[in-house]
């Protein structure tokens, strides 16, 4: 590897942007394909296919053996309200890889007896996400009830373009949250994204449950695989 | 340089590779290219070593990293990129193998 690839790589990597490194395991010849630059490619479907699944291979071509490294960020999961839910998915989050944030101004639910070993603030969620940083590798899940702390985060959310956003409430209370968004000046395209109700429908009903529901439904944006989402009630 | 709690410090062996660099060290990299069965370590894991035998990271549970320093502290000095293969089905079981009954194939190349 040259040095400037590696020097190269490494600023993707430090600055969360994706990349692969393509590695012709015979001549040892190198080329490093941002995400940005991978339409570019001829092959860019499959190896857009390969940068989503977040794993490294081995492939022959007709030009022999290539290795395909694969460089995602961490995804991060940004949990808005210290609530049971998120008691759930917070650790359920971490044990599948994801760096986790809970985030919540109410002290008596942002305790770190409820969320031992979790990383979380107890603060305004608009005051403390550009600390956090929510970007296109990031999961994000607004679960209050309260439009004061969650809707300006879910805003931010959608125009930092997160990978998955949801939001827990109603179709009810999504179509009043959907009104207060067009306020905030969030756009119908943008509104499209947010998952809500949330979660995948696998019936869920205890915290935990629910938390299963959309840690999955966040797992299959993650990795490419939008899941139908049925009506529900 | 800014990385992820899950990639920093002493695991994020690429950053190391270019840190060594930046102090004037020869150094190679191992990379997991190909893993069967029960592989300790998946594609894409990275050792880090330099001329002296120094490493970092890791290729398998400890089993077969001896034997890619040696052959990296080679690489360094030809310049060669090359292929190793490990597993407990070929020859070199005798000498280092994986004893979970994984096979492995490791990338070697001088970092320049």
């Amino acid at each position: 590897m040259e040095a400037t690839l590696l020097k190269a790589l490494n600023e993707e990597r430090a600055a969360r942007r994706a990349a692969l490194v393509i590695t012709d395991l015979a001549s040892g010849a190198q080329r490093l394909v941002r995400e940005a630059g991978i339409d570019e490619e001829t092959d860019a479907g499959h190896l857009r296919q390969i940068l989503l699944s977040g794993k490294s291979r081995t492939e022959a071509t007709d030009n022999g053996e290539r290795f395909i490294e694969v460089h995602l960020p961490a995804a991060k999961f940004v949990i808005i309200g210290a609530v049971h839910i998120s008691q759930a998915l917070a650790p359920m989050a971490m044990a599948t890889g994801f760096d986790v944030t809970v985030i919540d101004p109410r002290t008596a639910f942002a305790t770190p007896e409820r969320f031992a070993g979790i990383n979380l603030i107890a603060d305004w969620p608009e005051d403390v996400l550009p600390g956090v940083g929510l970007d296109r590798w990031c999961a994000f899940a607004a679960v209050t009830h309260d439009p004061k702390i969650d809707d300006a985060a879910l805003a931010a959310a959608l125009k930092a373009e997160c990978f998955y956003v949801g939001a827990l409430g109603s179709r009810k209370t999504h179509a009043k949250r959907l009104e207060r968004l067009s306020a905030l000046g969030i756009g119908a395209d943008m509104q499209a994204r947010i998952h809500a109700p949330i979660g995948l429908d696998i019936g869920a009903q205890s915290p935990s449950e629910i938390a299963v529901a959309v840690l999955a439904e966040a797992i299959a944006a993650l990795r490419g695989r939008e899941s139908k989402r049925e009506a529900r009630g | 340089m800014s990385m992820s709690s899950a990639e920093s410090s002493q695991n994020d062996i690429l950053a190391i590779a270019q840190s060594w660099l930046g102090e004037g060290r020869d150094v190679a990299l191992a990379t997991v290219i190909e893993t069967w069965g029960s592989a300790p370590r998946p594609v894409g894991s990275h050792l880090v070593i330099d001329s002296g035998g120094a490493f970092m990271g890791s290729v398998s549970g400890g089993c077969v990293e001896g034997a890619v320093v040696t052959e990296a502290v080679d690489v360094i000095g030809s310049g060669k990129s090359k292929v190793l293969e490990f597993g407990v089905a070929d020859e070199t079981a005798w000498q280092v193998g994986l004893s979970c009954g994984g096979r492995i194939r490791v990338y070697v190349e001088k970092v320049s």
